[in-house]
């Protein structure tokens, strides 16, 4: 089990064994970072053609004409979609995480590389059926991402709920299977081929991040998979888990008996880890580069990893507040909102030590670290709105409104894409053997960090106003009408936060040709990527195996000779 | 870089902040019992959050700039963090958020788990695809039966609910497509749903619940001023989700009284 049998010296030479199959953890990395990159600009443009049908909502656009409100609907639904599956969850675990898990730990490869392959192959079939939806007769579904029943399981409840709404879940049920198998492997690759001396406690948070996450993936994939399999089986068998007797359109159903919250429960007991799915690589990510940058040990290391962990506990314990409107017992509300609640403290503890770590530090600015900086900004601005929406009395105001459009976006998608942004950057040396262009960078890091807040923090105020969400058209209600306004000024902001991604994808493919080359440590970082070349070998160490002696974050230990100790230098302090 | 990074997170806090205290954008004026409650609520967590908010990001701005790396700075401070700080800080924040939640429970409880006061005017609110309809038991106090099959969304009314008209206690029952209240009067909401998840939202009010099919949810709440509040649908339901959209009429008792006799006349 410890060594991997299919390991080798040296790389497949054939193409498609070395860059299509390939059972190479990082190249595998690489495939799933550009999985999610296209990912990532089809949700964007998605939600493009969003914001511009709200302001104008008869233009007539090149290529996709005029948006009407079913269509509208499934933008929301398939941008929803797209982006939590196949970039949340794809690019900080699958991407970087299958890239630098075994390289911060010292193994050559995953524990399974064959299982590794298949999870990503599987995760792209899951793609391109989702993508698939959009062809069909009929077209995407309109339900939302959280495709709620008896209108994501009835198929004449509207436009879309035909053969499209049967791909949506066949690409959610495959995209399950792909994150098991991927889980497995993480989880073993962490527990099992860890070098000498690198025990759990000086692991990098990274890696750390990568593991609990894989463990909640592991636990909310499985749920996920079965409840879309009874969807599917609702909606073409002609069984009853979701929908009771209904009339759709004057036509008395066949179904009985079933329950609509059913689905919403089994949903949110995996959409809600899901949300720290998203995050947690981030956070990780963001303390690793924190204390690179500010030249000093992570503040609180063994806090962070408890942090994480009851992040990661406390996360199975809160789906119900999702359902606080639902007609839900009322008396469970209690329950979920303290455990609600709690999972805010956890959350406190990170946002103080990221603080404690930059205190009295040597701050750097290179882009990595604007975007880790950004990152905590962004977590605490949507961390802040969890309080109110956690009380089922606020959210009788809030539930389904803008506020919590604007809350998710800033923590679960803003922050996690800083978490990506600051990723990309400052592993990119080691992934592509060239340096990114740090001007551009930084040009690209303000405007997105202003462009985005322009775009969700106005949000809020919509939401408190009592902006209802998933509405094609806020000209039908008097009162949305009076919020037009704060819909143009978010249509202008993303308009312009959107074009300035393209100075990041130019970044990217331009560096990845004509950068400046990359040395193997150019952050003057501490953990095992560093101590490797660039970019690795087959592998990862050249036939060396690296032997830990300390922490992962030694910066600035007094009486050393450089301002950082790597994790395989001589023991300097008996810190952990 | 650190004095851009100072002047941007600065920018952005102030900015957002100036338009919470301004109350540019806020909640609708409250018009029924449990308002002032709710409200209160939100303003407490808004000023707890808006300080932890401000300290929080105006400290981060500050210190980025502050420890920046300059060819004077200090040696860096080399430590691994802080026992006490770590649960100074723990506990501080598990008793505020903790301490909020159950400040906000007892207006949850009271419109949930409490019946309704004697008297109480009953209505029941059916929602459909893409409509809300309104119905008033009339004077026997007693809702008609309902069924699946009589349903007619094309008719409206009550073919659109399903009225059993064979049923006697069905006679006297109203269906409107607006809805009319008595001010400064307990009402007896059922709320229930015949084809997808709907919801019935009127942010003045404070009143918001899902419509599910299969289940016939109680609540209730008093309306506490004159005047006429929009309701709209707060749960996607489909292409036409966007103009599934009504109105309450919150009058006096005399005005209700009027109205619905007018309705029950109307029927005979």
């Amino acid at each position: 089990m410890a060594t991997p049998a299919t390991v080798h010296a040296h790389a497949p030479q054939g193409f498609i064994r070395r860059y299509i199959f390939s059972l190479d953890h990082k190249v595998i990395g690489i495939q799933y970072f550009f999985l999610a990159l296209t990912a990532v600009f089809v949700g964007m443009f998605l939600s493009l053609l969003m914001r511009i049908h709200l302001v104008w909502p008869s233009a007539n656009l090149p290529l996709v004409g005029e948006i009407k409100p079913e269509t509208y609907l499934t933008l929301l639904t398939m941008h929803g979609t797209i982006m939590v599956f196949f970039v949340l969850t794809t690019a900080p675990q699958g991407g970087f995480g299958n890239y630098f898990l075994p390289i911060q730990i010292g193994a050559p490869d995953m524990a399974f590389p064959v299982l590794n392959m298949l999870s990503f192959w599987t995760t792209f079939v899951a793609f391109v059926v989702i993508i698939a939806a959009f062809f069909v007769s009929g077209g995407a579904p309109l339900h939302g991402w959280t495709g709620y029943p008896p209108l994501s399981a009835v198929q004449s409840a509207g436009p879309g709920e035909g053969l499209g709404a049967d791909l949506w879940i066949t690409s959610i049920a495959i995209f399950c299977i792909a994150s098991l198998m991927g889980a497995l492997n993480f989880i073993t690759t962490t527990l099992d081929l860890r070098a000498k001396g690198m025990t759990m406690m000086r692991m990098p948070l990274t890696v750390w991040s990568w593991f609990i996450t894989a463990i909640l993936g592991l636990l909310a994939f499985g749920v996920l998979l079965s409840a879309g399999i009874l969807l599917l089986m609702d909606r073409n068998l002609g069984t009853s888990f979701y929908v009771p007797l209904v009339v759709v359109n004057g036509q008395v159903m066949l179904h009985k008996g079933g329950s609509p919250l059913l689905w919403q429960h089994l949903f949110w007991f995996f959409g809600h880890p899901e949300v720290y799915i998203a995050i947690l690589p981030g956070m990780g990510v963001t303390s690793q580069i924190l204390s690179t940058f500010s030249r000093k040990p992570i503040f609180g290391y063994k806090a962070m990893v408890y942090a994480m962990l009851s992040i990661g506990f406390f996360g199975f314990m809160v789906w119900g507040h999702h359902m606080f409107m639902s007609g839900m017992s009322p008396y469970s509300a209690f329950a979920f909102s303290i455990l609600t609640m709690c999972i805010g403290v956890p959350s406190a503890i990170k946002t103080f030590n990221w603080l404690g770590t930059m205190y009295k530090a040597h701050i750097r600015f290179q882009t990595p670290m604007l975007y880790a900086i950004g990152f905590v900004s962004l977590f605490v601005s949507g961390g802040l709105s969890g309080p109110f929406l956690a009380q089922p009395v606020l959210d009788i105001q809030l539930h389904d409104t803008y506020f919590v459009v604007g809350h998710f976006h800033l923590i679960m998608g803003v922050a996690a894409i800083f978490g990506m942004f600051a990723a990309t950057y400052y592993w990119f040396p080691k992934m592509f053997g060239r340096m990114m262009n740090e001007f551009w960078g930084r040009i690209h890091f303000f405007l997105t960090l202003a462009g985005t807040y322009a775009i969700f923090m106005p949000m809020h105020y919509l939401g408190m106003a009592g902006g209802t969400r998933r509405y094609s058209d806020y000209r039908e209600v008097k009162y949305l009408a009076t919020l037009i306004p704060l819909h143009q000024f978010m249509t202008y902001a993303a308009i312009i936060t959107i074009a300035a991604q393209f100075i990041f994808v130019i970044n990217l493919f331009w560096s990845m040709f004509k950068g400046p080359k990359a040395s193997d440590n150019p952050w003057e970082s501490t953990t095992l990527e560093w101590i490797t070349t660039t970019p690795p070998p087959h592998d990862n160490f050249g036939g060396v195996t690296p032997v830990v002696h300390n922490g992962p974050y030694e910066y600035g230990v007094p009486g050393a000779p450089k301002d950082y100790v790597m994790q395989t230098d001589p023991a300097v302090v008996a810190t952990h | 870089m650190g004095l851009a990074l100072l002047l941007l997170i600065w920018l952005i806090t102030l900015v957002s902040t100036y338009f919470f205290v301004a109350k540019t954008w806020w909640l609708p004026v409250g018009a029924a019992a449990s308002a002032g409650f709710i409200d209160r609520q939100f303003a407490i967590t808004f000023v707890l959050m808006g300080i932890v908010f401000l300290a929080a990001q105006l400290s981060l701005g500050y210190i980025v700039w502050r420890y920046r790396e300059t060819p004077t700075s200090p040696p860096v401070s080399y430590s691994h963090g802080n026992t006490t700080l770590e649960v100074v800080w723990t506990l501080l924040t598990a008793v505020l958020f903790i301490g909020l939640n159950l400040m906000g429970s007892s207006v949850w409880a009271s419109q949930r788990f409490d019946p309704p006061e004697a008297g109480a005017v009953k209505v029941e609110v059916t929602g459909m695809q893409f409509a809300f309809y309104f119905r008033y038991p009339g004077p026997d106090g007693t809702y008609g039966k309902t069924s699946p099959k009589l349903m007619d969304p094309s008719a409206g009314g009550e073919a659109a609910v399903g009225l059993d008209t064979s049923d006697p206690a069905a006679k006297d029952d109203v269906v409107t497509g607006t809805m009319y209240l008595p001010v400064d009067r307990e009402v007896d909401l059922s709320l229930r749903s015949v084809d997808v998840i709907h919801n019935f939202f009127v942010p003045s009010l404070r009143f918001k619940q899902d419509l599910v099919p299969g289940l016939n949810i109680h609540m209730h709440l008093k309306p506490t001023a004159i005047g006429e509040y929009e309701i709209a649908c707060a749960e996607l339901c489909g292409l036409g989700h966007y103009k599934m959209h009504g109105m309450v009429h919150v009058v006096s008792q005399e005005d209700f009284d009027k109205w619905l006799a007018a309705r029950e006349a109307e029927k005979q």
